[in-house]
């Protein structure tokens, strides 16, 4: 079958056949941006943290009443209240370890600053250094969080320090992440080398590397540290505590129920609500929700783009459809077999479609350019518009089959009757 | 005329009710999503004040070591004192908020954690907050550190249980202050005084004198958002601290002022470079914005929100073409009957008009279903956790807007079509019959 007589018959029907191309085209260019956007959504949803995620949850409580922790004093009264709430709830029976930390990946309540190969000077601040995430932990850190350790040593008992919240001042030992530390150290041997935290005059010493630790932070702000956490040996003492607690294996539930009794025996005078007590699937689900949200809202439009695509497609293919019925009975009656009626209303289309496929392949580069402009967009991936451009040859492959069917159906006889 | 178009339009749509339907639902479509998205976005880019905002403008200064791209949003202790007490402006406040356990001072009260705004006397009638009950403090309170307090009157409700809370004593901390004045429940929307806070959250409880909190330094209102630009030694006395953490605005009349403020910006400025509190060299480094450009320039829209905006539109374009297509197909399969019109003298303006009303027809039902969809839209984000969530009503503008979108969008779908279909050459056409 040669295109020649094809093409001379769109020509008859330039209005329709561009409109066609142009909805298919715009249809690959708002599909594949929009794919590509889920695709990173899902990406950033499917990050791991770091931790081992599983069995894991966060108790974020108040106490009532307590000392303002501004003087040695009410420091040391603070602590002693953490320190009992940790002897009891490293007591229950379904938990394997408890933690202080003063945030937790994805909790989007962090305490940044920046690290720097030299001291500051006092006075004009050394600000510049490389950005990160303190977690304040003690010992058990890397045990309940499930961290691992690739370098070095965890922090023993006796590097724990304690201070009051607004307290100033930098610890003398901390773990970074591999991130961080690579990045401070290019060749990595960051291990036992000397760092300033916050443009302090004061070293601290790095004797651990944990393999990946996410940042709390989750908003775009933080992109560019997300991986560099710094694990300090300190337990901040204010008038709020938070604990990370990894419950023994399949004893969540159990763990997550025994906490609030366990806390309120302990010390009665306490605010412990609904949301204090929260399992890391749940921080998990809270933080990306607004991702999840956008995700399915461009898979929808996508479907329903799609939906409206193909509807428009067998309308005007049904209408050329009715307009040549009489031709087609003609072609037909000379000998054409029903299967050539198919093929040629199918080539039809995929001539059309592949030329809304070359439009709509430069549309979508443009709109992905547009939107890295104004949005936080990657370049757009060649395998997204390949793949889009078979899809839209398929959706219109499939939605001409029907007309294309029922015009291979129409009988030779069809010829001689008046039009 | 027309009502024998609309019946005409009319007669044809039911005639073959599966491609109307497909025409209607593809314009419902188009119509509701993008109206769904954009009136988030109208929402969430509006004024705050309208009528207000162009005299109400946000001096930027830059006491820091090094030149950032932007100028910083906040302002020391020092500089935010010095602009205030220098009057320069026709009104001027400080502001700064915080989280604060607030209760009733009689014993046995709940506490409970309230947006507290620490400002100056001026900030209630540069912002036109209207007063239900008393009055603001005086700018004499606040150079006495007096403790008192305006409260909103949702606050006073759940303070004092429906109670009026006027003249009665709350305790902030530990500290009370007595009620001078309950305000009618304000909620600029975006919280344009304060950007740090989350933008579209609701409005501020409890409004304390800005130096009475300084005093009480305890009471930690220090702000949602402190930034250092130096080593600090003392995060609750930030008086002396180089940190940023206050909000300055000021109330100029006509743009004489604004000009004349925006010297005084400069001179002060370079005043401070004098007697070394500025490290920077140079030309001084200030801005005045007003409302709608400080909004803009801190890009207040959520950008996922833009982002939607736009794929809606997109979504709405195809919607068109593919009623364009629907209605060309449309009216082309009905040539003869044109034709005959045609021939028995109707004139292709006519015809024209006759297509026309088929398509706004088709426009209009698809303008009530997308309106629809749009409230059924706007329901499902009023379930989303955003903090914007509460707002998402269709407001009488959006509401107009509809409709307007739907007729023009038929209109431009219908164009095509209608041209194509009084251009049928009736002689063809009759021919063949």
């Amino acid at each position: 079958m040669t295109l020649h007589p094809m093409i001379a018959a769109l020509r008859r029907h330039k209005a329709g056949v561009v409109l066609i191309a142009l909805q298919i085209a715009l249809t690959l260019a708002i599909v594949c941006n929009a794919v590509f956007i889920i695709g990173q959504r899902v990406e950033r949803v499917n990050r791991p943290t770091g931790l081992d995620e599983s069995n894991l949850f966060l108790v974020s409580q108040q106490w009532v009443g307590a000392p303002s922790g501004d003087d040695p004093a009410s420091v040391e009264k603070l602590d002693s209240l953490q320190q009992a709430d940790l002897a009891a709830l490293r007591s229950l029976p379904d938990v394997a370890s408890v933690t202080p930390i003063n945030s937790l990946p994805l909790l989007n309540s962090s305490w940044n600053g920046a690290v720097d190969l030299k001291p500051g000077t006092t006075g004009q601040g050394s600000f510049n250094g490389t950005r990160t995430t303190y977690y304040f932990s003690d010992e058990q850190a890397l045990s309940t969080l499930g961290l691992h350790l690739v370098a070095g040593r965890n922090f023993t008992v006796a590097d724990v320090q304690h201070r009051g919240f607004r307290d100033q001042g930098e610890p003398s030992l901390v773990i970074l992440t591999k991130a961080l530390g690579d990045k401070l150290f290019p060749k990595g041997d960051a291990l036992g080398k000397v760092i300033f935290l916050n443009g302090a005059t004061t070293p601290t010493t790095i004797i651990g590397m944990v393999e990946r630790m996410q940042v709390p932070g989750t908003g775009s702000w933080t992109n560019s540290f997300v991986w560099n956490a710094t694990l300090v040996p300190t337990r901040l003492d204010a008038n709020f505590a938070r604990y990370a607690i990894r419950a023994k294996p399949g004893r969540l539930d159990a763990a997550m129920h025994a906490v609030t009794p366990t806390l309120y025996a302990a010390n009665p005078l306490r605010v412990l609500d609904d949301d204090s007590v929260k399992s890391f699937a749940q921080i998990r689900a809270e933080a990306y929700r607004a991702d999840v949200g956008m995700a399915i809202l461009m898979g929808v439009v996508c479907l329903i783009l799609l939906a409206v695509t193909a509807a428009g497609i067998v309308g005007l293919t049904s209408f050329w459809v009715g307009q040549r019925h009489r031709q087609i009975g003609v072609r037909r009656a000379l000998g054409a077999r029903k299967i050539d009626i198919l093929h040629y209303f199918q080539i039809e289309n995929l001539v059309i479609a592949s030329v809304g496929a070359v439009i709509g392949l430069m549309l979508a580069i443009g709109l992905n350019l547009l939107l890295m402009q104004s949005f936080e967009m990657e370049r757009l991936p060649v395998a997204y518009v390949l793949a889009g451009i078979v899809m839209v040859l398929a959706l219109g492959q499939g939605a001409v089959f029907v007309p294309a069917r029922r015009a291979s159906n129409v009988p030779p006889v069809v010829a001689t009757r008046a039009a | 005329m027309l009502a024998y178009y609309l019946g005409l339009a009319l007669h044809s749509l039911k005639q073959n009710r599966v491609l109307t339907a497909l025409m209607v639902l593809a314009m419902g479509l188009g119509i509701g999503a993008s109206m769904t998205t954009l009136t988030v976005f109208h929402l969430l880019s509006g004024d705050p004040l309208p009528g207000r905002s162009g005299q109400l403008f946000y001096p930027q200064l830059d006491p820091t070591p090094t030149a950032a791209a932007v100028l910083p949003g906040n302002m020391n202790y020092i500089d935010a004192v010095n602009l205030w007490q220098a009057k320069r402006a026709d009104r001027q406040a400080i502001m700064v908020g915080g989280n604060i356990k607030t209760k009733a001072a009689q014993t046995g009260a709940r506490p409970m954690s309230l947006h507290t705004l620490a400002t100056t006397a001026d900030f209630f009638p540069m912002f036109g907050v209207r007063f239900t009950q008393g009055n603001a403090w005086t700018p004499a309170d606040d150079l006495a550190k007096a403790r008192v307090a305006v409260i909103s009157r949702s606050a006073s409700n759940r303070l004092f249980h429906g109670e009026s809370g006027l003249g009665q004593n709350i305790r902030l901390g530990q500290w009370d202050f007595r009620v001078v004045g309950v305000i009618d429940d304000w909620r600029p929307t975006p919280h344009f005084y304060e950007l740090d806070r989350e933008s579209y959250g609701g409005g501020d409880e409890v409004f304390i004198p800005f130096l009475t909190s300084r005093d009480l330094a305890k009471l930690g209102v220090t702000g949602y958002s402190l930034n250092c630009y130096g080593n600090t030694t003392d995060d609750l006395h930030l008086e002396n601290q180089p940190c940023l953490w206050l909000s300055f605005w000021v109330e100029l009349d006509n743009s004489a002022k604004a000009q004349a403020y925006r010297q005084f910006l400069d001179n002060y400025a370079r005043e401070q470079q004098v007697l070394g509190r500025y490290a920077q060299a140079g030309p001084p480094r200030t801005a005045l914005p007003d409302v709608m450009q400080w909004l803009d320039q801190n890009g207040v829209v959520p950008s996922d929100v833009s982002l939607k905006t736009w794929i809606a539109l997109g979504f709405l374009l195809v919607c068109l073409m593919n009623t364009t297509g629907l209605l060309l197909v449309k009216f082309l399969r009905r040539t003869t009957e044109i034709s005959v019109r045609r021939a028995l003298g109707a004139s292709r303006q006519q015809i024209f008009m006759q297509c026309l009303v088929e398509a706004v027809i088709v426009g209009m039902a698809g303008g009530a279903l997308g309106l629809l969809l749009a409230l059924a839209g706007l329901w499902g984000i009023r379930h989303t956790p955003a903090d914007y969530a509460d707002l998402a009503h269709l407001d009488l503008p959006m509401f107009a807007a509809t409709f307007v979108i739907s007729l023009a969008v038929s209109l431009v779908a219908g164009l095509l079509p209608a041209w194509r279909a009084c251009h049928i050459a009736p002689a063809l056409q009759l021919k063949v019959i």
